[in-house]
């Protein structure tokens, strides 16, 4: 029997997997992925309770996160692409001209 | 039973590819993995009935972000070794360490939780039509106007402003 | 047990094998249609007037050597043919070839399933085939290949919003997403799609040529252009899977094309009583002739037209196409709204 619980444990189980990947690795790229599997997450947990108490808003609600992700991407990918002109390098280390 | 078979096998899945995403050398590689990735969170909410969002998980998130990335680490041919690009020692153990914390103390509070009385339901919205598609479509065009047209609008500006960004300097 | 298992599976099977079979017999009939187009006479060597050409031409691709470039990314450049041909070969799950049929005392229905997000399905699928070409271009670890891959997946992701506007009329018109049921409402509408909405037929049309990258728009996989595009650097029977797959994405933009605008299995004038004598013919066949008559009509496109330059194409796609759809749509909107 598939609870709702088991739904929460694999969207935490993939939350915690997106945010290692945001701390741990240091090409932006795949940091702005794991924000996608960070949302993902989100998304599975609105479906699972919407599912559960059979009220649509959860669905409605995951749509607009995907719509969100999808304009977040486009304009941090903007952003990656405009800072790679001018430095050459995707290393968020090495993305430090704000600092002292 | 089904169900069931259907929900361990796309869990063990997703966090499995979703392992493979953060830990892959090669950024085309994380790429293929978050690709495949999606498609099994989609076929996981097909099994939980709400295909309309299953579909546009495939179309939007697998079929549009995700080649999004996949052009981008294309046009980013970096010359230098990936290694370089993976947090030595100290930084990677915080935060492995910092995202374990995190796990554990989310299942905790999903276990208490499941012990205590779970908290009524609000009452869902009456929609005269059925089948998921038209309901989800029917609350995004009545009592969702608003937060759509506002999505709209906020796709819009991220429109223009990604092309104003990546566009070269003339 | 039976209805839940056998019969699908039957019904995957049967569907596999005709649309491969479907698919390696299209490249004679694209050899023949384009020669007779040229005033010649195509294949005739191999079996009479080259009908077993194919089975030559399967032969000869199974057995030549497999090569893979130096340094290129091993699994990727094998998993890219395998992503350009299971999107295609996917789709067919939900195209209705009829209506139903009696056989062994059972109803069987004929189509493998209907789902009611069917339209969105081929959608989202055919999106998910864009894969196949990026990662072909990549994983081949050569200039021209990677440019090459790179112009035809940023051409088929602008020509996929052209197509899914028009798909969105089509829904306006029928009012559900399932296939089945957009083939039942043209039904109950008693006309073809194609007549109410004319231009959203051009432009699924069109935008199906450049979807699978056939001529007008084929300069990404152009022989003369980019050194043989994005499969430069396969051969053997990974190519020929990349050249089944385009095949394929054919089949299905016209049975695709068929069901929405050409009213499926329906036969012309469907609710004319006077023409009931159509109605011997049973439905799958009136699907396979509409098909048929797509696919042709692809061919002589080939045969006849020049190919768009690169910018004239993605020109075409934004600045004509997608404007083209929009406007459809509000006015199939406004019509509707103003008939109800």
């Amino acid at each position: 029997m598939i609870t709702p619980t088991h739904y929460l444990l694999l969207s935490m189980a993939l939350f915690t997997i997106g945010l290692a990947g945001v701390m741990t690795r240091r090409n932006i790229i795949i940091v702005f992925m794991s924000i996608e599997l960070m949302l993902n997450a989100v998304n599975i947990n609105l479906v699972a309770y919407s599912a559960q108490v059979q009220n649509l808003v959860g669905q409605v609600f995951a749509i607009f996160v995907m719509a969100v992700a999808a304009a977040e991407a486009a304009v941090g990918l903007g952003i990656l692409l405009a800072f790679y002109r001018n430095k050459e390098t995707v290393n968020i280390d090495e993305m430090n001209l704000m600092k002292w | 039973m089904a169900e069931a078979i259907a929900f361990y096998v796309l869990a063990a899945c997703i966090l499995g590819f979703a392992v493979l995403v953060v830990t892959a050398k090669n950024p085309v590689h994380s790429v293929v993995f978050l690709v495949l990735d999606f498609l099994c969170v989609a076929a996981l909410y097909v099994t939980l009935g709400a295909e309309f969002v299953a579909a546009i998980q495939v179309l939007v998130y697998a079929g549009g972000i995700v080649v999004l990335y996949l052009f981008v680490v294309m046009l980013v041919n970096v010359k230098r070794p990936p290694e370089a690009f993976r947090a030595g020692g100290r930084h990677a153990t915080l935060g492995l360490a910092l995202a374990g914390a995190v796990l554990v103390e989310a299942a905790a509070i999903a276990v208490w939780s499941r012990l205590s009385p779970a908290a009524p339901a609000s009452a869902a919205q009456t929609v005269p039509v059925s089948g998921n598609t038209e309901q989800v479509g029917w609350l995004l065009y009545t009592s969702y106007l608003v937060p759509f047209e506002v999505a709209s609008m906020l796709l819009l500006v991220a429109m223009v402003g990604a092309i104003v960004l990546a566009r070269k300097e003339s | 047990m039976v209805e839940l298992v056998l019969i699908p599976l039957l019904k995957i099977i049967v569907v596999l094998n005709a649309t491969l079979l479907g698919v390696t017999y299209m490249v004679l009939l694209e050899r023949k249609v384009i020669a007779w187009a040229q005033s010649r006479l195509g294949p005739m060597r191999v079996g009479p007037y080259g009908v077993l050409q194919p089975v030559a031409d399967a032969m000869k691709l199974m057995l030549k050597e497999d090569i893979t470039p130096a340094r290129a990314d091993k699994w990727v450049f094998t998993l890219a043919p395998i992503l350009s041909m299971v999107p295609a070969l996917v789709v067919y799950a939900v195209i209705p070839f009829g209506d139903e049929v009696h056989l062994f005392g059972r109803r069987i229905s004929l189509y493998i399933t209907d789902i009611n997000v069917g339209l969105l399905y081929v959608v989202s699928v055919t999106s998910v085939g864009v894969y196949g070409i990026i990662l072909a271009g990549y994983s081949s670890n050569s200039k021209w290949p990677l440019l090459a891959s790179l112009r035809a997946s940023a051409q088929l992701i602008s020509y996929e919003i052209a197509i899914t506007l028009t798909l969105v009329s089509v829904v306006l018109m029928s009012g559900t997403l399932s296939m089945v049921g957009i083939v039942t409402s043209q039904a109950s509408q008693g006309v073809w799609y194609a007549f109410i909405q004319p231009m959203a037929f051009v432009i699924f049309f069109i935008g199906g040529l450049a979807e699978t990258n056939r001529a007008p728009f084929d300069l990404p996989e152009a022989e003369q252009e980019l050194t043989g595009g994005f499969h430069t650097e396969y051969s053997g029977m990974r190519f020929a899977l990349f050249f089944l797959a385009e095949y394929a994405n054919m089949i299905v933009v016209s049975s695709v094309a068929t069901t929405l605008f050409l009213g499926g299995w329906l036969r012309p004038f469907p609710n004319v009583e006077f023409l009931s004598f159509l109605g011997i013919v049973p439905g799958w066949c009136w699907f396979l002739l509409k098909s048929f008559i797509f696919l042709y009509l692809f061919i002589w496109v080939r045969a006849t037209l020049p190919r768009y330059r690169y910018d004239q194409l993605m020109r075409l796609g934004w600045k004509v196409l997608i404007p083209l759809a929009i406007a459809n749509l509000i006015l199939t909107a406004i019509v509707k709204v103003a008939l109800a």
